[in-house]
């Protein structure tokens, strides 16, 4: 069976008095993978489950093929779910948990074990059938749970932070073969994380969100590199922050950082919103580059400062860079010492720029 | 003097060792004994005459014991049948007045058992209860239902949530999740209340005694009324057997019960 379409039209939700989300809007194409991401309290969890159906929405919509899901009870949505604990029955089998589903829809016993077997092999958890879930490995567990999910051949996988306690190593295995199964499978899925790599490796969208509201939808690379607000931004990991003034000059904008940067200037255009003097710009660390102090390009902002810290991550070095009061993290490939002066250079295209 | 050191320790554990087994030495001695009079220490004679005397078919002693088992599984059963839902209400719904509830049920306990098993037998007579396997029945899960709520509702809490949401996920019913997701999970904690309330239902004295007499005697009671008039063997011998369920179900709690059931109870 193929994906379904999903529609989430103003939903809103609230825990007691704390509304946790507040009229969120989404479509999801069929076979589409959508990462929602977050920091913990941002109401990620609670739209997944809002969507399975275990958390009440106090308004809006949510549909599934054009039909309205909302009232339905969690067991008549026609979902699957991966649980962050796994949530396997530990008084069944591998094998047990995931045949329950297909139990449930009155399969005779020949073709549930057939129907298992093909998940088992397809989850590479061939001989494992037999072992009670409490003694698998994390890894195989996680296997076990998405093998239940998938069993039942669900219209819309629900992923609820499914990695987050597989060891580091296999979970950059288990992302890619999670998205390549549900690339086979066409199955829409919807995936919860707090992980900005994971949902940038996973999904095709990512929806961002942000104490109960939606800061911006879009493909990986485009809320990497054109992130709608500085929250999106520094989520992101453009995490350098720093001031800047602006002054109009004619169909341009004029930015500076005082006495510690050159002056560069902008379209009027990229910066939305702009009504003050004052731009928050933001840049990530292995967008700049380190130069002479006193560089002064015309397409390249420099803020002047000079080494506080240097360590080395593996590739490249990684400084800490005072400029005035105010610190920044930048890479670059060469060794240079702590208390060098250095210019940080930032080409515009590195700089994402929002009114401040 | 640190030669000594181990003294007043070995003197401790004696006395509770004297405590606990001291009382039990007595029993076994009486159930052994075929005459033993004062001033002597110990049995004058030992036999098994009294054995056969409580084990003819024709004896109360058996007709109690069948009375006491028929009346604590029947015990069980009703106290199980309000105790399993109830328990699954106070661990998973969040009830306001889930302190009060748990509180209410140990209510019962909490006044002078006399005086509310008086009451209990003059209302029961209204209803025809008194001296029927019924009344003793109802009054013993009462008394029973303190134990069968607070186990079954910590035996539950220990359940994770997440496990029935999954069973729910992929389709099943809230019946049918219940019956194979929850209760085969809360099992162990749901058999150790049944094993209390059975206990307990052994065990029972007053209320048997207020609305059961004459009709129906339980074995609590043929001890009662046998060391009364003297018979001390047969007092024993009926604590002897009172004894084996306690000892046997005893171990089977601490072996099955798990730690994590245990700290949820009352809570």
């Amino acid at each position: 069976m193929a994906g379904a379409s999903l529609e989430i039209d103003r939903v809103e939700a609230a825990y007691g008095p704390v509304k946790v989300l507040k009229a969120v809007s989404l479509a999801v194409k069929p076979g589409e993978f959508v990462a929602l991401l977050g920091s913990s309290g941002c109401g990620k969890t609670t739209l997944l489950r809002a969507i399975s159906g275990f958390v009440p929405i106090a308004s809006g919509r949510i549909s599934v093929d054009g039909r309205d899901i909302s009232r339905l009870p969690p067991d008549r949505r026609d979902m699957a779910m991966v649980f962050q604990s796994y949530a396997l029955w530990p008084h069944m089998t591998a094998a047990g948990n995931i045949g329950y589903g297909l139990k449930l829809r009155g399969w005779d016993k020949p073709r549930i074990a057939e129907r298992v077997g093909q998940m088992l092999a397809m989850l590479k958890l061939d001989g494992l059938g037999d072992r009670m879930v409490t003694q698998l490995s994390g890894g195989q567990r996680q296997r076990v749970a998405l093998g239940r999910a998938l069993a039942i051949d669900p219209r819309i996988l629900l992923l609820d932070e499914p990695l987050s306690n597989l060891d580091a190593r296999i979970r950059e295995d288990v992302r890619h073969e999670i998205k390549a199964l549900q690339n086979k499978l066409g199955i829409t899925a919807i995936h919860v994380t707090h992980d900005r790599e994971e949902a940038m490796v996973m999904a095709d969208r990512i929806v961002i969100l942000d104490a109960g509201e939606i800061a911006q939808v879009g493909s990986p690379e485009e809320v990497y590199n054109r992130p709608a607000s500085a929250f999106v931004a520094s989520f992101m990991g453009a995490g350098n922050v720093v001031r800047l003034a602006a002054r109009r000059e004619g169909d341009g904008i004029v930015l500076g950082a005082g006495d510690l940067s050159n002056e560069i200037r902008v379209p009027v255009g990229s910066i939305s919103g702009l009504a003050g003097a004052q731009v928050i710009a933001h840049f990530r660390g292995e967008a700049a580059s380190l130069g002479a102090a006193d560089a002064d390009d015309a397409d390249r902002l420099v803020l002047r400062g000079r080494i506080a810290q240097a360590s080395y991550p593996g590739g490249h070095w990684r400084y800490g860079v005072a400029v005035g009061s105010q610190h920044f993290m930048v890479d670059d490939p060469r060794r240079l010492n702590v208390g060098e002066p250095v210019g940080i250079g930032l080409p515009l295209s590195s700089l994402h720029l929002f009114a401040a | 003097m640190t030669a000594l050191a181990w003294l007043p320790r070995a003197i401790i554990l004696g006395l509770i060792a004297f405590a606990i087994f001291g009382p039990l030495a007595n029993l076994a001695l009486w159930a052994a004994a075929e005459q033993w009079y004062f001033p002597h220490k110990l049995p004058v004679t030992y036999g098994l005459k009294f054995w056969h005397q409580v084990f003819k078919p024709s004896s109360d002693a058996l007709l109690s014991l069948g009375n006491s088992v028929v009346i604590a599984l029947l015990t069980v059963v009703v106290s199980l049948a309000l105790a399993v839902p109830a328990g699954y209400a106070l661990a998973r719904l969040s009830l306001p007045l889930r302190g009060l509830i748990m509180l209410a049920f140990l209510l019962p306990q909490a006044f002078p058992s006399v005086a509310v098993y008086i009451n209990v037998a003059r209302i029961f007579y209204g209803f025809g209860l008194n001296g029927t396997i019924a009344g003793v029945v109802l009054v013993h899960a009462v008394h029973g239902l303190v134990f069968a709520v607070w186990i079954a509702s910590a035996a539950f809490a220990a359940v994770d949530r997440d496990l029935e949401l999954a069973a729910l996920n992929i389709g099943a019913g809230a019946l049918r999740t219940f019956f194979t997701v929850t209760l085969p999970l809360a099992a162990p904690g749901i058999v150790a209340s049944a094993i209390f309330v059975f206990l307990e239902s052994l065990d029972e004295f007053t209320g048997t005694f207020f609305v059961g007499v004459p009709d129906v005697t339980t074995l609590p009671l043929l001890m009662f009324t046998a060391s009364i008039a003297g018979n001390y063997q047969i007092a024993a011998i009926t604590a002897l057997i009172l004894l084996i369920p306690s000892v046997g179900f005893m171990l089977f709690v601490e072996r099955f019960l798990k730690a994590d059931v245990l700290a949820k109870v009352g809570t």
